[in-house]
């Protein structure tokens, strides 16, 4: 999963209903851990700004 | 007698966080509240809708932080029509940057040692059961060891997580939210309004809170399940476009809110979680602000309690989910219930309501008078409606 940073705003929506806790806030930026995401797509269809791509939909 | 650096530490420092440390505090324990933005209070992901009821057991109410007093509110639904109701209690909405603050000035008044820019990043057990808390500071990581931690950080809930407890949510418990200040409108400053229906807001609603005359928070939520097609910008966007054409936008926020019960652990050894890290907001209306400070309050007698017996298992903090329940928690388990109905109520059913409810004269139109007239029309509905969204004391 890609987080385009033009468009995050640090919600915390995703990391809210992110089941595996791969995703995680620094004060600045977003850090999603690939190798702990299941890609169950929760974050892509929760973020209210549509910041959150699977690598697929960003090529 | 264990030595920490502090009894409590407390991560965030929103109305839970500053409600609980001050309340911890006030009972005698030495405290650390820590934020991860420069101050507390922004971004202001709120509606910043408030009801007056019971405020004053919390602070004392100051017009700078108000920005609006209300009376009324106006519930729409699909085909235009409107009940209005004048609340039995004073609403305000409120300016949660200058809120916060106070709140957090009571807090450092009673002892409360606080810092900002200061990113809580994790935690450890200690062999003498006792916690390392781990937050990074302008770069720098600091380790400082207390008895307790609050978690009282969000939706997010990462402390939660940290002690070992799920605190995740499920799409159709969280509300996808975006949210514009917008201004050269005109607006009544003395109502808020909801809208209700599919093709405004599936799954929750749009709300317009007047911050003035000529301004006013116009947002929406809708449910996770429901977003995977039209993102809810798209809606506030049409919403407006339609309603407010020559608006200006002076803030625009995103969030998710929490549409659930209360989460079924909100406490472990060392920890309580408090506010909408242990999904403590109405799961209707989605508001938080007063259920975080009523919470904050319990948590923070309870943790100073057990810093004065020496035990912090989450068995000596167990008054704290019981007299939650009895306050609050249960009532949020009925609003879950209901919430299938109300929020996901077909649109030709929310006109039906709205259509019987026009039959009351709009002089007689409270609460207690809807509840009166209940026996008309679809009884359970209407005063299950009624229960969730009036303006009452502790509930919005």
């Amino acid at each position: 999963m890609i987080v385009n940073r033009d468009l995050c705003d640090l919600c915390g929506s995703c990391i809210a209903v992110c089941p595996v806790d791969a995703i995680s806030m620094d004060e600045f930026y977003l850090l999603i851990d690939n190798e702990r995401c299941t890609k169950c797509g929760n974050c892509v269809v929760v973020c209210p700004a549509r910041a959150i791509l699977t690598e697929e939909l960003a090529e | 007698m264990t030595m920490t650096d502090y009894d409590v530490i407390v991560v965030g420092a929103g109305p839970a966080g500053s409600v609980t440390a001050r309340f911890a505090a006030e009972n005698g324990a030495s405290v650390l509240m820590l934020e991860r933005d420069r101050e507390p209070g922004i971004p202001v992901r709120c509606a910043e809708g408030i009801s007056g009821g019971g405020l004053e057991d919390f602070i004392k109410i100051d017009k700078r932080w108000i920005a609006s007093e209300i009376d009324t509110a106006r519930l729409y639904t699909p085909n235009g029509s409107s009940l209005e109701m004048k609340s039995e209690v004073r609403g305000y909405v409120l300016e949660r940057r200058l809120f916060d603050a106070a709140l957090c000035d009571i807090a450092c008044r009673a002892g409360v040692v606080m810092s900002t820019k200061a990113n809580v990043t994790g935690i450890e057990r200690n062999s003498d059961r006792t916690i390392t808390v781990k937050y990074k500071k302008m770069g720098v990581i600091h380790r400082v060891s207390c008895k307790i931690v609050i978690g009282a950080d969000g939706i997010e809930s990462r402390v939660g997580r940290w002690f070992g407890l799920k605190t995740n949510l499920k799409l159709e418990d969280i509300s996808t939210s975006v949210q514009y200040t917008i201004n050269n409108i005109d607006v009544e400053d003395n109502v808020i309004s909801f809208f209700f229906g599919s093709n405004y807001a599936p799954g929750g609603y749009v709300w317009i809170f007047p911050k003035s005359k000529r301004s006013a928070n116009v947002g929406l939520g809708i449910a996770g399940c429901f977003a995977h097609e039209k993102p809810a910008q798209e809606y506030l966007d049409e919403f407006i476009a339609e309603r407010f054409p020559n608006a200006s936008i002076s803030y625009t926020v995103y969030a998710g809110i929490p549409i659930t019960t209360t989460l079924k652990q909100i406490t472990a050894d060392n920890l309580l979680l408090v506010g909408d890290a242990a999904h403590q907001v109405n799961p209707i209306t989605g508001g938080g602000i007063k259920q975080a400070m009523i919470a904050g309050r319990i948590a923070g007698v309870t943790a100073a309690e057990a810093i004065s017996k020496g035990d912090y298992s989450e068995r000596a903090f167990k008054a704290y989910p019981q007299r939650w329940e009895k306050v609050l928690g249960s009532k949020h388990r009925f609003m879950y219930s209901i919430k299938e109905k109300v929020l996901n109520a077909s649109d030709s059913r929310l006109d039906k309501i709205a259509e019987m409810c026009n039959n009351i004269p709009p002089e007689k139109f409270t609460l207690t008078e809807l509840f009166k007239q209940v026996i008309k029309g679809d009884p359970k509905l209407i005063a299950e409606m009624a229960r969730a969204f009036v303006v009452s004391k502790v509930a919005f």
